[in-house]
């Protein structure tokens, strides 16, 4: 993988985390289940790990590359 | 085991471990084993960021405002993930200007401006004094909720004196810490390996201590998660705690949040120390992008279960903020509280250990040093070392900061939650980041716009958080939060310009963000840079540029000994030996400093003093313009420098098609050479035949016939030796033609008269020519015509031209007539002929090699025994003329109208005569 591609991954994954940590997505999973608590918190963490591991993936790849 | 003196061990043998680690982290470092040259070990120091806030005040937060904690670590999130491009560049030109600071960096961006960094220290220790009273709070509510429980802590705290304050001591202990460990050089740019080894092992036992009250209340107190969840569902109160509901602000502010947590992770003068000036490699940043935000990840995996827990328990102290410590308290257990309590001690305690040096540093370097280099009086008595100076305000500027960290916290008390103080905080930093990130990507970003936009954001802070703050204190009178100040309801702090349904902190942020903006971007727009600034906004936009490491910058000069007696007033003699030791040039005194080494003495100078200090310094020994500001400029300049690149490009390949050309052209030349010289050795070979064979044929008759009549054996003789004359002619005349074109022929030029030298030449011809019938008409204009030449040379052009012309006259009456002339600066010789003349695309070709223009009847002419030319008689007088520097062609006869040769050579000037 060259640089300018790996760099525009980094960009992608920084728009797509801006993405799931912002309102019109959070609002989707902003709704409680048949009784309880939102699910809110539970779909935060799950698009955090989603991220970190997508960051993780992308950086430990690129540094073999390199 | 709760007893006061168990714990008062506990926590200050937990301090004297730091100490521990800290000295074996130095001395690693002096042995030149760093244990802090790991990625791991640089993600774990940025989780310096976790502070007592994150450790108690994140419970709280959930428990009060659903998830919006969880905002406080995505913003940094989406920075680490930014640090590959972001935080990169921030360590790239850190490094390369020795930056000790935001402050500093903020100055030295922005035209090394002493009074930028001043503002910059001023609003961090206003901005951040509170946030280190936070964690002495902290601490002190934590040690009283340990010591005190089942009973309230607050009842508690109001009786207690400062000498009773733990926090107080705690106050003091760090302090001594962060002198031993956070002093230890004058260079602040250096790492300060111990403290960051101390730093990262905090961030170790925090985590531990998080996790293991996390995992005993979810599984001890309850049956794992999936039980607490439930008997959440089932109590109608907590139904929407978690929901975006609960999130102060509603979506808007879920944004806002968000985008503070992001700018003040990249501001907060603690974060810009582990992250920048304490990073020891680039590289380290890759692999805590992802670690860094996984350790967040680990430390808020329990809160909300632990909040919850914490509102489903009916327990006495309801202050959520405590739900850490009173929840394990409540269950009986010893042990975990103070787990709990170490954890939340070494959380606080890394980040006033952090932030004060942060602090001190800007303090010292931005605030003190600019005021000791203008007061006279140190001027006058600097002969000696300013170094002890330097870092003995240091040390007092850490003992100071601490105090008024304690005495904030002492003073406004109890009126804030732990959240509350640290937001507000967060919004003073966020301030910093326009005049940063926009100055780290606009060149264009002026002083004067920096500076007012820095100005105009934290006064908008100060209106809409921080007075506010105050009111509700208690200081201020709290009326003005309702009506706005003298009435004014437009002006109310907590809702400017009339501008409702935001959170305070949100509120606060776009405005204050707003005005910082808009005047960092309106005033750039209508300021002009200094040279200085142009310099330094170039170095930080294009830190990534390749091109820039192998600039000189320096162009002003010095001499060795002055630079040498400055670095020692400030830096001490060690440094200065260090940095003067060149291992090029010469080492007295008196010799003036190359580039490079001002270069190295000012980077030595920023790291202890600061860039706007070290400016001054290194400006009052070094004469003449310091920065050659057009070579960086001109290096800097990517659009000059693309166009420039392209322009070369395009010379390059003009250039290339050029040659191309020309090879082109040489390659048609060669072919045409190389078919010229096939040509010539056949012509060569066949002319030398012929009168070879007839030598051959004649000589073979005479050897044959014996009796041959004397008659014809003399006439076969004389034959034998006319064409061995015309053979050995031949060959002369190859040989010359050889020269000529080798560039070989030796001519002797001397000034002649060619009228005497055409008479000379006539007489020799005219015989011969009357002997072939051929009249010859001399018409000479002239008495004299002065040429260099070479005489016999040139007489022989004469009779080969003479002689050409008898060969193509005309056959009956042939005539040829010469003619000399003056023509402007130089002499026309043309012999002409009333031959059949010569068709003009023939002209040239008649100077060709062996070319022999075909004449009509020419059996005729043999018959008239004309000998026939070789071919070579024009091509060698042209070559012979051209040498002379003059030239020979063909034209129109005017008078005979046949074939005229024309030779013109240039008028030889008499240096004792005047020119005619």
């Amino acid at each position: 993988m060259n640089a300018s591609g790996s760099h525009a991954r980094l960009v992608a994954l920084i728009g797509l985390a801006a993405l799931l940590f912002s309102p019109p997505l959070v609002l989707v999973f902003d709704r409680p289940p048949a009784a309880g608590l939102s699910w809110l918190p539970f779909y935060l963490f799950v698009a955090w790990l989603l991220v970190i591991g997508l960051a993780a993936w992308l950086m430990e790849h690129r540094q073999e590359d390199s | 085991m709760r007893t006061d003196p168990v714990v008062l061990t506990v926590a200050f043998g937990y301090l004297a471990l730091l100490f521990v680690i800290a000295a074996w982290g130095d001395r690693r470092a002096e042995q030149g084993r760093s244990v802090i040259g790991s990625p791991t070990v640089y993600a774990l120091s940025i989780a310096v960021y976790c502070t007592a806030w994150t450790f108690y005040g994140s419970v709280g937060r959930a428990a009060e405002f659903g998830p919006s904690f969880l905002l406080i670590y995505l913003g940094p999130t989406l920075a680490m993930l930014m640090a590959p491009m972001l935080i990169r560049k921030m360590v790239r030109i850190a490094s390369t200007q020795r930056i000790t600071s935001i402050a500093d960096f903020i100055s030295a961006r922005y035209g090394k401006s002493s009074s930028l960094g001043a503002l910059v220290a001023l609003i961090a220790l206003i901005g951040i004094t509170p946030y280190i009273a936070l964690q002495l709070k902290a601490i002190t509510l934590s040690h009283a909720v340990l010591v005190n429980y089942p009973q309230a802590a607050e009842f508690r705290l109001a009786e207690e004196s400062f000498w009773t304050d733990k926090s107080f001591w705690v106050a003091l202990v760090l302090a001594v810490f962060i002198i031993l460990f956070g002093t230890r050089h004058l260079d602040a740019s250096e790492r300060h390996e111990g403290m960051v080894a101390a730093i990262a092992f905090e961030s170790l036992v925090k985590l531990v201590a998080f996790l293991t009250v996390g995992v005993f209340v979810t599984f001890v107190l309850f049956n794992g998660p999936g039980d607490l969840f439930r008997q959440v569902a089932d109590s109608p109160e907590l139904v929407g705690a978690l929901s975006l509901d609960a999130v102060p602000g509603g979506a808007i502010g879920w944004v806002g949040t968000l985008v503070l947590a992001f700018l003040a992770f990249l501001t907060l003068p603690r974060q810009f120390q582990v992250l920048v000036v304490e990073n020891v490699d680039e590289r380290h940043l890759r692999r805590a992008s992802w670690l860094f935000p996984l350790y967040l990840v680990a430390i808020n995996l329990f809160v909300i279960p632990i909040a919850m827990a914490g509102l489903l328990l009916p327990m006495g102290n309801g202050d959520p903020d405590s739900f850490v410590l009173t929840l394990p308290l409540s269950a009986g257990i010893e042990g975990i509280p103070l787990l709990v309590f170490i954890g939340g001690l070494s959380a606080a305690t890394g980040m006033v250990i952090v932030e004060t040096i942060a602090l001190s540093t800007m303090v010292s370097n931005q605030l003190m040093m600019p005021l000791l280099l203008r007061s006279k009086r140190l001027h006058l008595s600097s002969q000696g070392e300013l170094a002890g100076w330097l870092l003995g305000i240091r040390r007092v500027a850490i003992v100071l900061i601490l105090l008024l960290g304690y005495l904030y916290h002492a003073l406004i008390g109890d009126s804030y939650s732990l959240v509350t103080i640290g937001l507000v905080s967060f919004v003073g930093a966020a301030q910093f980041a326009p005049a940063m990130l926009i100055g780290m990507y606009w060149r264009g970003a002026t002083r004067a716009g920096a500076t007012l936009g820095l100005l105009a954001g934290f006064l908008t802070w100060c209106y809409t958080l921080l007075l506010p703050g105050f009111a509700q204190s208690g200081w201020l009178d709290a009326a003005f939060l309702e009506h706005g100040p003298l009435g004014l309801a437009w002006l109310r702090p907590y809702a400017l310009f009339g501008l409702e349904g935001f959170d305070i902190y949100s509120h606060a942020l776009l405005w204050s963000l707003l005005a910082n903006v808009g005047l960092l971007v309106g005033v750039s727009l209508f300021t002009r840079q200094t040279p200085v600034e142009q310099t330094q906004a170039a170095l930080f936009t294009e830190a990534m540029n390749p091109g820039l490491q192998h600039t000189s910058l320096w162009r002003g000069q010095t001499t060795r000994g002055e630079l040498k007696s400055l670095l020692n007033r400030y830096l001490g003699a060690g440094t200065t030996a260090r940095i003067l030791s060149a291992p090029q040039g010469s080492q007295d005194d008196e010799t003036p400093a190359p580039p490079a080494l001002i270069a190295r003495a000012e980077q030595a100078l920023s790291g202890a003093l600061g860039s706007a200090s070290a400016r001054v310094l290194i400006n009052s020994v070094v004469r003449g313009e310091a920065l050659d500001l057009e070579s960086i400029l001109s290096i800097l300049d990517t659009t000059s420098q693309t166009l420039e690149y392209n322009r070369r490009l395009e010379q390059k390949s003009n250039e290339l098609a050029r040659i191309g050309e020309e090879l082109r052209a040489a390659n048609e030349r060669l072919r045409e050479l190389d078919r010229l010289k096939d040509e010539f050795v056949a012509m060569v070979s066949h002319e030398l035949r012929t009168p070879l064979t007839s030598i051959r044929a004649f000589a073979e008759i005479l050897r044959d016939n014996r009796e041959l009549p004397e008659e014809k054996r003399v006439h076969f003789l004389e034959v034998v030796v006319l064409e061995s004359q015309r053979l050995s002619r031949l060959i002369e005349e190859i040989l010359d033609l050889a020269r000529l074109e080798s560039g070989r022929l030796t001519l002797n030029p001397q000034r002649l008269d060619l009228v005497a030298l055409v008479r000379h030449s006539v007489d020799a011809v005219h015989r011969l020519q009357e002997d072939r019938g051929v009249s010859l008409a001399v018409d000479l204009e002239l008495d004299e015509a002065p040429v260099i030449g070479d005489p016999d040379r040139l007489e022989q052009v004469i009779i080969n031209l003479l002689d050409n012309a008898g060969k193509f006259a005309a056959d009956d009456d042939p005539r040829v007539r010469l003619h000399l002339a003056r023509h402007k600066q130089s002499f026309r010789l043309s012999v002409e002929d009333n031959g059949p003349g010569i068709a003009p695309d023939e002209r040239e070709r008649v100077f060709e090699k062996f070319h022999q223009v075909k004449r009509h009847g020419a059996a005729s002419g043999k018959a008239r025994g004309r000998p026939r030319g070789s071919g070579l008689g024009l091509p060698i007088s042209r070559g012979i003329v051209a040498h002379l520097g003059g030239r020979l062609w063909v034209e129109d006869a005017p008078t005979l109208k046949g074939a005229s040769l024309v030779m013109e050579l240039p008028e030889a000037f008499d240096s004792h005569r005047p020119r005619i």
